[in-house]
């Protein structure tokens, strides 16, 4: 397998020797329990403001353009449906790899993200490009099976040439307050994973509160997340603003405390090139500038692609083409 | 692939709001019954951009004689205003506060350009503030029987309206120059009031816009009444034997100065004035909104709020985590062209204000308190302040006694809610409080003893029209706003 460029200037996964990089909180149910509950509270209004403060940045010109290419660069371009076929996943992966038909100087997706049995068709797809692939695994997006056959599931994909493998979290033992279960199962599939980078869903929606959230952030970065990600993109409430903050907040936080640098990806409802803006300024001026890298953040999307391709050639050519000018996939 | 990265990564690129909404005249006259009119003794004013020290027009200068036609004029409005169903009253209201909305990204920009605060803060706090100040009046103009204020009957039902005092003269300052205004006009012409009013020296613009406004939403001649000048035209405004009601929001030693001089007469008086407000955060608190909470406390609108919320009283046991998650916060804060749509602090709003801001933190420095301000480059012309944060500092520093009016935290700690408590409370002001904590009982215990006519919880510098504002102690007397604000402006 071709080395693929976002791999390239970085590690393949963020190395934790020695197990937990905060030593005991992990050692049973009990004291994960007290080290999560011992996180500082989150307030919801607060937290909501400030995103919705964040968002009224206005990004304009040099800084759109900017902007714009990195945006592309961090799609995970997703197809996750039940009708999803090796044809399709081909569009898919030629669109990766180049986004735009009419202008070759568009930057290539960091990924395509499919189910573990296109991950085959995907790597075709994509082969010799850069192009990453992605596999959800664990029986995404409910995650409701065996610890084995979510294992299995994970095999199967970094067998087939997974680079990258999403996983949910069990979100019925993290309600009923099981922390080590979680735990637990993210270092099986972590260990799984092999060299494939993990991202691990939280399934943000479900888990219904902030402090939930910031809770499952900190337990998927201590069991060896290499990205946490808000959803599946298949429930009611995605990636917003704010849950996107809260966890941009946790991996700054992490990094601080252990050295250990995380990524973050919000997936789902994210549509148009505007919002995509106003989560990278989310990322600059939350978790910083270190984060500004497909290495580290990404967008789960499907249709934000096309509309960040418009507004591109908007800005390039200053008028706005319409949809016939990008390519459905 | 990778991206080519700009040096500090994701650069914004210069986003300015059009000056071209506003147009600014070269000249503008005092407004006194329905007209623009010049200054008996034809004295003039400059008024400037602050921050680029551009004259943006020159103000009839309003002295003693014009006082005295503008209180005239209020008293001839009076008797037919008052005499006004609340009904018809409110739909003046209710019209002038559609042209607020209506006209607020101009008078946001001109309020950005006389003031020097960023269009962020115009835009999404003063105007949408002032509207909602018209509009909440507007809808008590009819229903002052209900209000609580007044006669009633021994039956208990409503007896006759509360009747109106008469002529206000109100002063105002130049930190929210529209947004006082408002607080200030539209209480008192609910209430069948008429009013003479005196911007600050330094923001008179906004105020002669409203005259337009005003007259666009055909309020009667002499029912509002504006008077730009310096403190000898509110002395004499304050002073004026045919004024009913003096309102005035500024420092507390000219607050001092009026309470004296209106003792003895039948002038009723509410005075909002200085502060020296606590944010107090505890070690349950939810530090990352705390933080926010802390910013927005103190450098909104460059700390140029009577209730801002410059003392810190952070508990030690959070204290290291907190001021470096403040300090990593502040490095993130853009300093700059207040008309740029992402500029977070502009300017001060004069040299005079800047050098006192300036005076105070250098005390603070020779007191021996630690002073710390992120990496910033500030304008070469224009008066500027970087955002500072004093630590060390105790109840002793003048930096956490005098209130600085300027974006200068002083950071204090305490150990337990006891001497949080006793802290807070250990000054002369008492506008202002914060709280954070996530323990619900903690919240309300401490909000039950800190003597403070507003107290946050978990957020601050919150303003609403239906909640009442004002201080205890030197931070004045009466309430403005909500129901509690009609009362100020009415005969009980």
């Amino acid at each position: 397998m071709p080395t693929s460029a976002p791999n390239a200037a970085h590690p393949p996964t963020a190395p934790r020797a020695g197990g937990s990089p905060l030593g005991d909180v992990t050692a049973s149910d009990s004291s994960l329990r007290r080290f999560l509950h011992g996180l500082p509270g989150v307030d919801a209004v607060g937290l909501e403001a400030r995103a919705a403060a964040l968002g009224t940045r206005s990004i304009k010109t040099t800084a759109k353009a900017y902007a714009l290419d990195l945006a592309i660069s961090m799609v995970d371009l997703t197809t996750l449906e039940g009708a999803d076929t090796p044809g399709k996943v081909r569009a898919l992966g030629a669109k990766a790899v180049h986004p735009d038909p009419t202008d070759r100087t568009a930057p290539t997706t960091a990924a395509v993200c499919v189910y573990p049995d296109m991950v085959a068709a995907a790597k075709e797809a994509v082969a010799g490009s850069g192009v990453l692939v992605a596999s959800v695994a664990t029986a995404f997006p409910a995650g409701r099976a065996a610890l084995g056959v979510k294992l299995a599931d994970v095999r199967d994909a970094v067998a087939a040439g997974a680079d990258e493998i999403d996983m949910v979290i069990d979100r019925g033992a993290f309600l009923a307050g099981r922390y080590l279960k979680v735990y637990e199962e993210i270092v099986a599939v972590k260990e799984a994973s092999g060299a494939a980078r993990l991202k691990v869903i939280f399934e943000t929606g479900e888990l219904s509160t902030y402090d939930n959230i910031r809770r499952a952030s900190w337990l998927g970065m201590l069991a060896g997340a290499d990205f946490i990600k808000t959803s599946t993109g298949k429930v009611g409430v995605n990636a917003t603003p704010a849950n996107t903050l809260l966890m941009l907040e946790a991996v700054r936080d992490f990094r601080a405390q252990t050295g250990v640098q995380v990524g973050v990806k919000p997936a789902g409802g994210i549509r148009t090139a505007k919002d995509a803006l106003k989560f990278l300024v989310l990322v600059n001026e939350t978790a910083g500038g270190d984060w500004l890298d497909n290495h580290w953040f990404r967008f789960g999307a499907s249709s934000l692609l096309n509309d960040l391709l418009m507004q591109r050639q908007k800005l390039a050519t200053g008028r706005y083409s319409g949809p016939d000018y990008v390519t459905v996939d | 692939m990778s991206m080519e990265k700009p040096a500090s990564a994701f650069e914004y690129a210069p986003a300015p709001e059009s000056r071209a909404v506003v147009d600014i005249a070269p000249s503008y006259g005092l407004f006194i019954d329905g007209e623009f009119t010049e200054a008996a003794d034809g004295r003039v004013f400059k008024t400037v951009a602050p921050a680029t020290e551009e004259v943006l027009s020159e103000v009839a200068q309003a002295g003693e004689a014009d006082v005295d036609r503008a209180v005239r004029a209020a008293r001839r409005a009076f008797a037919s205003w008052s005499a006004l169903p609340g009904s018809e009253r409110a739909k003046y209201l209710f019209r002038i506060a559609r042209i607020v909305q209506e006209r607020s990204r101009e008078l946001a920009v001109l309020e950005t350009l006389d003031n020097g605060k960023p269009i962020k803060e115009t835009r999404d706090s003063d105007l949408p503030l002032v509207a909602a100040h018209f509009f909440y009046y507007a809808g008590w103009a009819d229903k002052l029987e209900h209000a609580g204020f007044g006669r009633r009957t021994t039956n208990g039902h409503s007896g006759a309206s509360p009747r109106p005092l008469g002529v206000a003269g109100q002063v105002i300052p130049w930190n929210f120059p529209l947004l006082m205004l408002a607080w200030k006009i539209a209480p008192a012409l609910a209430t069948g009031n008429t009013v003479v009013l005196k911007p600050a020296e330094t923001t008179p613009l906004s105020a002669l816009f409203f005259a337009d406004v005003c007259r666009q939403a055909g309020l009667p001649k002499g029912v509002v009444n504006i008077v730009p000048g310096y403190g000898d035209a509110g002395a004499a405004l304050v002073a004026h034997p045919d004024v009913d009601k003096v309102a005035f929001t500024g420092s507390t030693a000219v607050g001092k100065e009026i309470a004296r001089t209106v003792a003895g007469t039948r002038k009723k008086l509410t005075l909002e004035l200085g502060g020296k407000g606590a944010n107090i955060v505890f070690d349950d608190a939810p530090l990352d909104q705390a933080v926010e909470g802390i910013v927005n406390g103190i450098f909104f609108n460059q700390g140029q709020v009577c209730c801002a919320g410059s003392r810190l009283l952070v508990q030690e046991s959070v204290q290291d985590e907190l001021l470096d998650a403040l300090k990593r916060r502040l490095t993130t804060l853009r300093l700059g062209d207040p008309l740029d749509k992402n500029t977070d602090i502009g300017a001060i709003n004069s040299a005079e204000q800047l050098a006192r801001i300036t005076a105070l933190a250098e005390r603070g420095e020779a007191e021996g308190a630690e002073r710390w301000s992120p990496a910033c480059e500030l304008p070469s012309t224009g008066y500027w302040f970087a955002p500072t944060l004093f630590t060390g500092v105790t109840q002793a520093h003048t930096v956490a006694r005098e209130e600085i009016f300027g974006p200068v935290l002083s950071v204090l700690t305490f150990r337990t809610p006891d001497e949080a408590v006793a802290k807070a409370n250990n000054t002369p002001y008492g506008l202002s409080a914060g709280i954070w904590s996530e323990k619900g009982s903690r919240v309300l215990a401490v909000a039950n003893r800190l003597r403070a006519g507003v107290v946050w919880s978990n957020t601050f510098n919150k303003f609403d029209p239906t909640s009442p504002f004002g201080g205890y102690k030197e931070s004045g007397s009466g309430r403005e706003g909500g129901r509690h604000g009609l009362e100020a402006y009415l005969d009980v």
